[in-house]
Order: C-alpha cells, then sequence, then structure tokens
C-alpha cells in the first residue's frame, strides 16, 4: 500500500512529457496590433489584394466588438497589444524545397514530438503538413496527392497558386464577423492547411497536419479550409502538444468545412497543449473556430475531437445541415484536471429535409477541472422529417471538480424528432473494488473505466489516434484519485 | 439617476409614488424600505429583454407597452354561481377579486386549530412586528418579482400549525374581471414541522379582456411536512401572467409542484426550489397547452444546496397552432451536496406546422458523489400507436386525440386532490383538438 503511494505521488507529481523549448531564430513582429501590422503580415505573405482588403474588413469589424462573456470559463483579462501577430521560422526565407534543406534545429523538434517525417511517409502512410508556428515548413506526399488532383497545401500557398478557391470559400461558413475570436483570425490568420478535393475522389491517405506553438508570447492562428467537390470524400486529422511555457498563450484558430453533393468529410482533433501546471499557472488558452457546411444534398460532416490539453478549452465545432438528407455527427471526449476548464460542445443547424444528426459527448472531470458541455440543435421550420438524438455524459472524479450541461433545444417543425439525454455520475467505490481486487491498480482501474466511459468516441478515431488518445487520457489523469 | 428610466417603467415609478401610502403595511419600516428599493431596482433595469440569457426565448414587450392600472377602480358585483363554477367542491376556499380578497364568496370551512387561512393585506396590518425574513426572503431573482414587492397589496397567508393535517385541499381562487388592470397577487404559505397539505392556486378570469398578473408565491415547508402546490392558470386569452414560486425546504420535507399552463396569450412560470436542509425531497410536474399565439414559458431551478436531497421533475407540452413553448430546468447541486439525486424529463408533442418549442435542460453539478439525469424529446405522436389503435377500428381522428390525452393524463393523474383530477380532467378534454 506504502509502495502504490509513492507510486501514486511519482506520477501526481510527473511534469509534462512534451515540455521543452527549442532555440530558433525567428522571424518575429514586435508586439501590437493595428492596421500596420496587418498589411506588413499581408505583404511578408506576399498575399493579393482581396485578401488583404478580408483581413482590414475583419480588422475593423473586430474593433466594434467586445469579448464575449456569457461562459462559464474565468480567465484574467488578455492584452491584445501583447500579443506578436506574426511569427514565422527564418528558414523560410531560403525557402527549404525538400526537407534535406529545413532547419535541423527544427526536425529535431519535431523528432522529440514524435513526428519524424520522412519516417511517417513510409511507416503511417500519413500526409503531414507541419505548422511549427506559423509557417508551413514541409508538405509530403505532395505529389501523390496531386496526381488526383487532390489540393492539400499551406494556407499560404493556397492563396497564392489557388486565389478562385480561397476567395470563393474563404469565410463563406464562418464569416469574418461571426464572434471575436473568429474576427481576430480573420484579420491576423498567419497560416494554416488548406485542402481541396476534386469531384468523385476518394482521398487515398488519412491527411494530417500538427500545429505547435513555439516561440514566446506568439499567439497562433490558424486558419483551415477543407472543401470536398461533389461525391468525394476526405478524412482529415489534427493532433498538437506544445512545450512548457509559464505565460498563458492565445490560440485563436478558425476551421472551416464545406461538403458539397454526396461527399464526406471526416475531421478528426487530439488536442494535448501545455494545461497549465498544478496549480493552475501558464497554459494554452483555445479559443476555436469550427464550422462545417453540409452544403450539398446527401453530404455528410462529422467531427471527432479529444480534448485533454489546455489550461482553457473554448470551442463548439458545428455542422450547418443545409442539402436535403445531409448529415452531421460530433464524438467528443474533454477532459479536465488540476485547473483545467473546458466549455466545449457542438451546434447543429437543421435546414435540410430528412436531415440527420448524432451527438455523443463524454466529459471527465478531475481535480479542481470544471467541464462543460454547450450545445444547440435547431430544427428550422424547413427542415422537414428532420432527426437528431444527443447524449451527454459526465464523469466526476473528485469533489472539487465540476460539470455542466447547457443543451439548447429549439424546434420549428413538428415532423423533426429530437431526442436529448445526459447524465452525471462518478466512479463508483464498488467499480474501483472490483478490478483491484482483481489485481489491477488504482490507476490502471481508473484509466480502464475512463476509457470504458469514452469508447463510443474512440472508436469513431482513426486507428492510430484511438491508440494516442487512450493513452493520453492515462496520462492526464495521472494523480486525479486517492 | 432616473435620466435613463424607460417608458412604462418611469409609469410605475410614477405610479408607486402616488398610491405608496396606501399599500399594506405602512407601519413596518422594513416593508417601506424594501418595497422603495424594489421599484429603485426595478426602475433602474427596466423590463427584461431577449438579450438577457433568462428571456432569450421570451419577449415582454407586450407587456411593457400596455398601459396597466395599478389600482382597480370600483369593485364588480360577482355573482356567485360565477365562483361555483371554479370552486372545488370540498376546498377550503379563499376568493380573490382583481387581487383583493372579497370575504363573502371565500369559504374557509372547518380548520384544523391553529391553522391560518387569510388575506396577507389583513394580516400585515393585523401584525405589529412581522418577522422581516417571511417576506422578504431572497433577492428577487427578476424585475418582475421587484415590481410585486412594490406594489403588492394582497393575497393568501396559509399558515399551518406543526403536525396539523388537512384532509381537504386549501383554494386560492384568483379571478380577474377587470380590463387592462396590473393585478399583483402575493402569497405567503407557511407548513409548519410535520404539517401535510395540498394547496391548490389558481388563476381564472371572467371575459376575454386584456389584463395582467402578477403574482409572486413564497412557500415555506417546514421540517417533515409534506405540501403540495398546484397552479392552475386559466387566464383570459388576452391576458399576461407572470408567476413567480419560490419554495425552501427543511429537512425531511417533502414538496409537490404541479402546473398546468392552459390560458392567457403570454404566460411564464417561473418555480425555484432551494433545499435549505439534509434528506428534503421534491417533485416538479407541469403541463403545458398552447394554441393559436400562445406563448407559454416555465423556467425551474431547483438547488440542491445540502446533502442527500432528491429531486424529480416532468414537464410535458402539447403545442398547437402557431403557439410557442419555452422550457428551462436548471438544476444546480452545490460543492459538499454529496448525495444528490437529481431526474430531469421535457417531452414536447408538436401538433402543427407553425407551433415551436426551444427547451434546455441544465445541470450544473459541483460535487462528486451525485446521480444527475435529464432528458427532452422533441417530436409527433408515434405513428405505430396510431397504426396499431387504427387496425382495432378506431377512426385516425380518434386515435390521434386519445394518444394526445394519454400524453397529457400521465401528469394529470399524479395530482394529489381527486376533485382537482377531475376537474382537470374536464379541462383537458375542453381544451385538446378534436380534429
Amino acid at each position: 500500500m506504502l509502495k502504490e503511494a509513492t507510486k501514486l505521488d511519482e506520477l501526481v507529481s510527473r511534469e509534462y512529457q512534451h515540455g521543452f523549448h527549442t532555440d530558433l531564430e525567428t522571424d518575429t513582429l514586435s508586439q501590437g496590433l493595428n492596421e500596420a501590422v496587418i498589411r506588413l503580415i499581408s505583404a511578408k505573405k506576399e498575399e493579393p489584394e482581396f485578401m488583404l482588403d478580408w483581413r482590414l474588413q475583419a480588422y475593423r469589424h473586430w474593433l466594434t466588438m467586445r469579448e464575449p462573456g456569457w461562459s462559464t470559463i474565468h480567465h484574467p483579462p488578455i492584452d491584445y497589444q501583447a500579443i506578436s501577430y506574426y511569427s514565422a521560422p527564418k528558414s523560410r526565407q531560403d525557402g527549404p524545397q525538400s526537407l534535406a534543406e529545413v532547419d535541423p534545429e527544427l526536425l529535431r523538434t519535431y523528432e522529440k514530438l514524435g513526428v519524424p517525417l520522412q519516417e511517417r511517409e513510409i511507416l503511417a502512410g500519413v500526409a503531414v503538413d507541419a505548422v511549427f508556428d506559423s509557417v508551413s515548413v514541409a508538405t509530403t506526399f505532395k505529389a501523390k496527392l496531386g496526381e488526383l488532383g487532390i489540393i492539400f497545401c499551406s494556407f499560404s500557398e493556397a492563396v497564392r497558386e489557388h486565389p478562385e478557391l480561397v476567395r470563393q470559400y474563404l469565410g463563406s461558413v464562418v464569416p469574418y464577423t461571426d464572434n471575436y475570436f473568429a474576427s481576430l483570425n480573420s484579420a491576423v490568420f498567419s497560416d494554416g492547411s488548406f485542402c481541396y478535393i476534386p469531384p468523385g475522389v476518394h482521398c487515398p491517405m488519412e491527411l494530417s497536419t500538427y500545429f505547435r506553438i513555439n516561440a514566446i508570447n506568439t499567439g497562433q492562428f490558424e486558419r483551415t479550409l477543407i472543401i470536398a467537390d461533389r461525391d468525394s470524400y476526405v478524412s482529415y486529422l489534427e493532433g498538437c502538444t506544445a512545450p512548457m511555457r509559464d505565460e498563458n498563450q492565445l490560440h485563436a484558430a478558425v476551421v472551416e468545412l464545406i461538403a458539397l453533393e454526396n461527399a464526406q468529410i471526416r475531421y478528426a482533433t487530439v488536442q494535448n497543449w501545455y494545461p497549465g501546471d498544478k496549480e493552475g499557472r501558464g497554459g494554452i488558452y483555445n479559443f476555436v473556430t469550427k464550422r462545417g457546411e453540409c452544403r450539398g444534398d446527401n453530404s455528410r460532416i462529422s467531427w471527432t475531437q479529444v480534448e485533454t490539453g489546455s489550461a482553457i478549452t473554448w470551442k463548439y465545432p458545428s455542422v450547418i445541415l443545409r442539402g436535403d438528407n445531409a448529415q452531421g455527427e460530433f464524438h467528443s471526449v474533454a477532459l479536465t484536471n488540476n485547473y483545467q476548464q473546458a466549455d466545449t460542445g457542438t451546434k447543429m443547424i437543421h435546414l435540410g429535409r430528412n436531415t440527420r444528426s448524432n451527438i455523443v459527448s463524454k466529459g471527465i472531470s478531475a481535480g479542481h477541472g470544471h467541464n462543460a458541455y454547450r450545445g444547440l440543435v435547431k430544427m428550422a421550420k424547413s427542415a422537414v422529417g428532420a432527426r437528431n438524438y444527443s447524449q451527454c455524459d459526465s464523469l466526476l472524479l473528485g469533489d472539487k471538480c465540476a460539470a455542466h450541461t447547457f443543451p439548447y433545444i429549439e424546434v420549428k417543425h413538428p415532423s423533426a424528432r429530437v431526442e436529448h439525454e445526459a447524465t452525471t455520475s462518478r466512479i463508483g467505490e464498488d467499480q474501483l473494488f472490483y478490478c483491484q481486487s482483481r489485481g489491477l491498480s488504482a490507476e490502471d482501474a481508473v484509466s480502464m473505466i475512463v476509457n470504458g466511459f469514452c469508447k463510443e468516441v474512440f472508436q469513431e478515431l482513426p486507428m492510430e489516434f484511438a491508440v494516442e488518445a487512450q493513452k493520453l487520457l492515462g496520462v492526464s489523469l495521472e494523480g486525479s484519485i486517492g | 439617476m432616473n435620466a435613463r428610466v424607460p417608458g412604462s417603467a418611469a409609469d410605475y415609478l410614477g405610479a408607486f409614488r402616488r398610491i405608496s401610502g396606501i399599500l399594506p403595511g405602512q407601519h413596518l419600516d422594513w416593508l417601506r424600505q424594501a418595497r422603495a428599493e424594489a421599484i429603485g431596482r426595478f426602475s433602474q433595469q427596466g423590463f427584461p429583454t431577449l438579450h438577457d440569457e433568462d428571456w432569450k426565448y421570451t419577449s415582454v414587450a407586450s407587456i411593457e407597452k400596455g398601459r396597466f392600472n395599478i389600482l382597480p377602480t370600483a369593485s364588480d358585483n360577482l355573482l356567485a354561481p360565477q365562483v361555483a363554477l371554479h370552486a372545488l367542491p370540498d376546498s377550503h376556499l379563499l376568493v380573490f377579486v382583481n387581487g383583493r380578497l372579497d370575504p363573502g364568496l371565500s369559504r374557509p370551512g372547518r380548520l384544523p386549530p391553529g391553522t391560518v387561512l387569510s388575506s396577507l393585506a389583513y394580516q400585515l396590518e393585523q401584525d405589529q412586528d412581522w418577522p422581516e425574513d417571511t417576506l422578504v426572503t431572497y433577492p428577487p431573482a427578476s424585475p418582475f418579482a421587484d415590481l410585486n414587492l412594490a406594489f403588492m397589496a394582497d393575497g393568501a397567508y396559509v399558515r399551518l400549525p406543526p403536525e396539523a393535517a388537512l384532509a381537504a385541499p386549501i383554494q386560492l381562487l384568483f379571478i380577474t374581471s377587470e380590463a387592462n388592470l396590473a393585478v399583483q397577487p402575493r402569497n405567503l404559505l407557511v407548513a409548519g414541522a410535520g404539517s401535510s397539505a395540498s394547496i391548490v392556486e389558481q388563476h381564472v378570469a371572467l371575459g376575454e379582456s386584456s389584463y395582467f398578473t402578477n403574482t409572486v408565491t413564497d412557500i415555506l415547508v417546514g421540517s417533515g411536512a409534506t405540501l403540495e402546490h398546484h397552479k392552475v392558470q386559466q387566464e383570459s386569452p388576452a391576458a399576461f401572467h407572470i408567476a413567480t414560486v419560490n419554495v425552501s425546504q427543511a429537512a425531511k420535507s417533502r414538496f409537490t409542484s404541479t402546473s398546468f399552463a392552459l390560458g392567457a396569450r403570454l404566460a411564464r412560470t417561473g418555480i425555484a426550489v432551494k433545499f435549505q436542509a439534509e434528506d428534503a425531497h421534491c417533485t416538479l410536474d407541469g403541463l403545458y397547452l398552447s394554441d393559436g399565439r400562445q406563448h407559454v414559458d416555465h423556467h425551474t431551478w431547483i438547488d440542491h444546496q445540502k446533502p442527500r436531497c432528491t429531486s424529480r421533475e416532468l414537464y410535458k407540452g402539447i403545442l398547437n397552432g402557431a403557439s410557442r413553448a419555452v422550457f428551462n430546468g436548471r438544476v444546480v447541486v452545490h460543492p459538499d451536496a454529496q448525495g444528490s439525486d437529481a431526474q430531469q424529463t421535457n417531452h414536447n408533442l408538436l401538433l402543427s406546422e407553425n407551433a415551436e418549442i426551444d427547451t434546455k435542460p441544465q445541470l450544473e453539478i459541483w460535487a462528486d458523489d451525485v446521480k444527475c439525469s435529464h432528458g427532452a424529446t422533441v417530436g409527433q405522436l408515434d405513428e405505430d400507436q396510431v397504426y396499431y389503435l387504427r387496425a382495432r377500428g378506431i377512426g385516425e381522428a380518434s386515435a390521434r386525440v386519445i394518444l394526445t390525452r394519454a400524453f397529457a393524463k400521465e401528469i394529470i393523474d399524479r395530482v394529489g386532490p381527486l376533485s382537482l383530477q377531475e376537474r382537470l380532467d374536464q379541462l383537458l378534454q375542453h381544451k385538446l383538438p378534436r380534429q
């Protein structure tokens, strides 16, 4: 028993595994935000006129907005003038054409993170568009995807090479007026990923991007735009880790998905940014706007997320079901430990006939963690025969944590059916006792029960992500019992 | 300070200055002060708008625009038969006409010794040192509660002594006959330790005129007491009805509330239950039937402040025409309220193309040893069930009526007093579409 306790102590006091910081020469703008900064970002990225205009419009709109205060999260006020809005690795100017030309310091960072690009190419069959701070450094498998007509590149490249596509779709799901953080992102977004799947193409591999925050005081403002044209299919993975840091970092990304007729987009996220230390100091503020639109008939969009990191997670991946028979799905596991806060959920906006949506949300709170599900299911007058099923379960570990559920249901058509269920419970003493009497340690028992609780969501993840997610939960929960 | 007072709120402030001298309880310093503070808060805040999260789905702009009279004009001569229409056969009856007790029409009957069934205005005038905390027990949660506190002139005062048990229900019948009147009743129901009773609070109208009812009912349930509160809202189709029910429960007490929303053009009922001690239980049930352009809103709030309390909640709605219903059920479990057990359910039946429902069951949990769940559904009648009945020779229209009635009946069957059950069943049959 004593030995067990020591082991627990060890686990509890274990620091963030991915905490390290690489010194790199970066091309960083001085802190502050004004029109000149936006012009400079746009100029540095050699953007066409329309892009700059859009950024400026967004910035001017952002100035008229106020930071929202309706959620249950708490944080000290953010000084937007103390953030540097652009940071690119110096090596970019040399324009690396292949991995061999990439700064070796950068490559070592990826190796520590477990993203050995070359190996991944061969072993996992995953094309990685790695975002180091704000500029994409390397893109793999491009040629192979190119044969099929798939465009998968950094956002800046897309702006330069495919301005007509960017112009047509950018902001069509999340307009720059959408919300405070989306407006800020629209004004200053640095880079991100762009993906276009042409009609009838089934993307042969899981597309993936690694985001990473590195330079001190540089908020990241990625922009991701994925378009699946008629009858196409794409599965996209996004995974994150971040180095240890004492100061809070703002992260306000925007992700837009567009599925045209009969197209399907699967978007999976494993988010494990630095959550702050045991006293709640530091950690990432993750204020993200993610939205997909099933624009065509019979289109499908699914969001799967495993959120274990960040000091504050504030995101509501949503689906607008515009086409008839469109389907939207949301599968989420959100875990908060220590002083982490998560306010997450989804919005399913049913506009088309016979649209379907399914929501499975699993919240786990431990330590002083706060976990809230906030969701909206809206059946418009035109949503004849639409259907929704939502299930939101919360698991509480420890008497200092909190779990909240705020589901909004708005129904304007009688043939629409909406069902919502939510439960809140804790791991029972009897369950733990049962496992322990069969030789499992308390840690393993909790990990097993929690993984069972989340099984429905993990099943939705691609294989390699599912394994990673299970391990992540185990690590994130360390020290939460006893 | 009053520079930003919205038009209508300013009217109420002006009215308060004119008539506050004649409101009951002038000899109580704390009450005069509480009224002044309440109207002060109200005139500063004004009426809630759609930007207030609690009023997101319910606009009270039409109440704000309405110019309602604060004081009734000459009292109407009500005929006993009109009262008999609504009176339950076996009840201890108090009748309030346009907000004031009418002793002639009331019929308190024989009550156990020590039981008080009276008018609040009378009690306030009689009692030289009324304890402050029985009327101002909470910071009023909404502008309407403030408005009521400022203007309340009468209402029911019920006090059950310890261990008193009433076999027949107490019926508080509020009849409004005057158009353009703001009726602001204030009820105080106190159940002593170990007592038990059923109280029916019923709001009805004579005629179809427009008026504004803004009622507040404070309920204190003593330790081990069992109290039922049945609210039956049958206001006129042009009326506005805003109700606030605040319940505070002592240890091992049991409280049951049912809310039947049948009338009014705009109705909003807020029920807040606070568990002030351990091992208490509450049941909140409700049924709303809406048609035409009616708007019915229920907001419930169950506050699990102490360990080992249980709550059960079942609300059902049937929506027809272009009506709109709102349900917001909030359950809060405080830190250290271990052993809390809360269940909440809301089912809605949409019968027409133009009806709309906005439902939001809400859980806020700050303790770990809890069992909480909620569920909400919105839909139509089950076509399999309709088919089943039709296969047995029942016409489609009748099959739908049978199923709709069965849907509503579940709530009515949970009501304690049988006489009230029968009355509600009749009202249900009258109100449901016959097709």
